[in-house]
């Protein structure tokens, strides 16, 4: 080894140990928030009675249903066996564990007793769908975990399908889960929709196949790696086909809503009268969705490694306004307590509920995107497979 | 003494031992039969209200003022929106015009859905159909609060202090209207009820067709606030 290696595997290592630094430290800081939101209570956030989940909910939300979607690049390996993702489905199964690990950091430290996260483990009320989902995120670890196992392991190759069609029906439960925690409440306007569990499944799609581009794109360039341009045009065309579907069942949602009069006021509010309605059209749809199709449809910018990740980073974007106008916007929005008729009182009845979200909540959800990034950068030192090994390029790549 | 005044003695006298001999059986009309200790909460029961908005004026707010005393809920918050309210006034303003005012707090509902939704089963219905949260079980996840269609619910956002030993509340639970249990549980009648005085609050058994309240519902107009939502509530209104 020369000595010109030698230091530049020198500054590589430095290099990874600085970012490792500014990763533990956003998750340390998450963590400190959630110490101090426990010491004063959630007065220092700016949830209340009114908005009664907010800020943490969104990074929560995002990173649990973008940690079932990007195992999707597994199962499309796995289940479905096209090489070019078989080669990925490692990478795809460790972003699962750290967002998941991440989503749960920011969701349980946000408790108002986070000091009873055993109760929560051990007492179940089995119409919960919450209770459900403690089940179906720990169900997640082992299956992915064992999946992990399988394909890391020469001798366990054979069961990589079954263990992988396993992955794939659980993650699909999962998100519904996720989906099902909104479309099972029957008093908010925003929410009571069996159409949120599929809604969620494909938001999960397009969520999770952004964050596995870009993660992909960073490891490339660190290792020196440049993408078969085949496999990235295979891969932008599945996330341009992701992106489109989540614009259609937004139309759908929305279409479906208005469609019913006593909705039509809600859509009224989130469309066109609120704060919310400038997030949901510039934020969801034009930098979450139009945006980054048009670059990824676009003749040339399409075929370029650092376009495709700047959609990905779009499409993220767009996700968390998503989440801010779903979540946030369908909580800001009166309760129909007495249909039809003007209410007031001392508790805001009848009013549009106000939400500015404190430095503390959101370091907390900041911290959760710490914990998953310093899981993802652990795993990725330690095992080299992590990192996709391409042949050339592949055989059935016309077929996707 | 004369005769007359014998006979008045006589005659008080056989009333106040009438009295002293009636008085213990005279519970039996109270709205509630106190329940010993440890002896569970009886389906035999199904406490609930029955609100007389007519009655209701927009001006009056003895049951809320009654309900903070009892209950405790005396903290200075400084985010108003922030603060617990396990009852409050509400003014209604119809499309025709007619206004009332009512007060709103836990519908006690025999469907509740903040009893669905709650992962550790905090929230709970007891067998007398009054829908409590287990303080020592909510880990303060506000599902139920997210789910209630009245907005009854209240999550205790600072540390407490000074509180009513009977009515235990803390920092990061959920917490609503409790019907007053402590005080059903002893016989005696929520404080709001007791505070009202207009009479427009009626408690009483569900259960038991025979009770006032029944009756009154069983002859009377009454609502269900969103009885679209199917809940069959422990709160029924009048006049609205």
């Amino acid at each position: 080894m020369n000595t010109a290696t030698v230091l530049s595997a020198r500054a590589a290592t430095s290099k990874f140990w600085l970012i490792a630094a500014v990763g533990a430290l956003i998750s340390a800081i998450g963590f400190g928030s959630a110490l101090y939101m426990e010491h004063h209570g959630h007065a220092v956030t700016g949830m209340t009675n009114q908005i009664v989940w907010g800020l943490p909910h969104v990074f929560a939300i995002f990173l649990i249903v973008a940690a079932s979607g990007v195992l999707n690049v597994a199962s499309i390996g796995s289940v479905f066996g096209k090489t070019a993702y078989k080669k990925r489905a490692p990478l795809s199964g460790l972003l699962t564990l750290a967002m998941l690990s991440g989503g749960l950091f920011v969701l349980m430290l946000d408790l108002g007793r986070a000091d009873r996260v055993m109760i929560a483990a051990t007492k179940y009320n089995f119409t919960s769908v919450f209770a459900w989902n403690v089940f179906l995120y720990s169900g997640m670890f082992g299956i992915v975990a064992v999946y992990l196992w399988v394909l890391m392991e020469k001798r366990l190759y054979p069961f990589a399908k079954p263990v992988g069609v396993a992955a794939f029906v659980w993650r699909l439960v999962l998100t519904t889960g996720t989906g099902s925690i909104f479309g099972f409440l029957i008093s908010r306007n925003a929410y009571q929709s069996a159409l949120l569990a599929p809604m969620f499944i494909i938001m999960s799609f397009a969520w999770g196949l952004a964050v596995f581009l870009i993660t992909q794109a960073v490891m490339f360039r660190w290792n020196g790696k440049t993408l078969d341009p085949a496999i990235l045009k295979r891969m932008k065309n599945l996330f341009g086909t992701f992106i489109a579907a989540v614009l259609y069942f937004l139309i759908v949602y929305h279409l479906t809503n208005l469609y019913f009069a006593k909705q039509v006021a809600f859509e009224k509010f989130i469309l066109i009268d609120s704060g919310f309605a400038a997030i949901f059209w510039i934020g969801q749809v034009l930098i979450g969705a139009l945006l980054p199709m048009a670059i990824l449809y676009h003749p040339r910018l399409g075929q370029r490694m650092c376009a495709v990740t700047a959609a990905a980073v779009l499409v993220i974007v767009g996700a968390f306004c998503e989440l801010y106008v779903f979540i946030i916007g369908g909580e800001a929005f009166p309760l129909d307590i007495f249909p039809g008729a003007e209410i007031t009182s001392s508790f805001f009845d009848g009013q549009v509920a106000t939400y500015s979200p404190s430095l503390p909540e959101f370091l907390l959800g900041l911290g959760g995107l710490g914990v998953a990034f310093m899981i993802t950068l652990i795993g990725v030192r330690l095992i080299s497979k992590f990192l996709p090994e391409d042949d050339a390029v592949q055989p059935d790549a016309a077929t996707d | 003494m004369t005769e007359n005044a014998r006979r008045g003695f006589l005659a008080a006298g056989a009333t106040f031992a009438g009295a002293i001999a009636v008085a213990p059986g005279l519970h039996l009309i109270a709205p509630a039969l106190a329940r010993g200790a440890g002896e569970p909460a009886s389906n035999a029961n199904r406490w609930g209200l029955l609100i007389d908005t007519n009655k209701c004026s927009a001006s009056c707010d003895a049951c809320v003022k009654a309900c903070a005393t009892e209950n405790g809920i005396t903290e200075q918050v400084a985010d108003p929106r922030q603060r617990s309210q396990w009852i409050r006034k509400i003014d209604i303003k119809e499309k025709n015009g007619r206004q009332h005012s009512l007060p709103m707090m836990c519908q006690h509902c025999s469907d509740p859905p903040c009893v669905d939704v709650c992962p550790t089963g905090a929230s709970m219905k007891r067998a007398d159909g009054i829908v409590l949260v287990d303080r020592h079980v909510c880990i303060g996840c506000r599902y139920c609060m997210m789910a209630c269609p009245y907005k009854a619910r209240s999550f205790v956002h600072e540390p407490l202090t000074e509180q009513n030993p009977q009515v235990p509340r803390g920092i990061g639970c959920v917490e609503a209207c409790t019907l007053c249990v402590h005080r059903v549980d002893k016989g005696q009648l929520p404080a709001c009820v007791e505070a009202c005085t207009e009479g427009a609050m009626l408690f009483g058994n569900l259960a038991d067709p025979n009770s006032e309240i029944s009756r009154r519902i069983a002859h009377e107009a009454t609502t269900q606030v969103r009885a679209d939502l199917k809940l069959n509530t422990g709160v029924r209104y009048q006049g609205i």
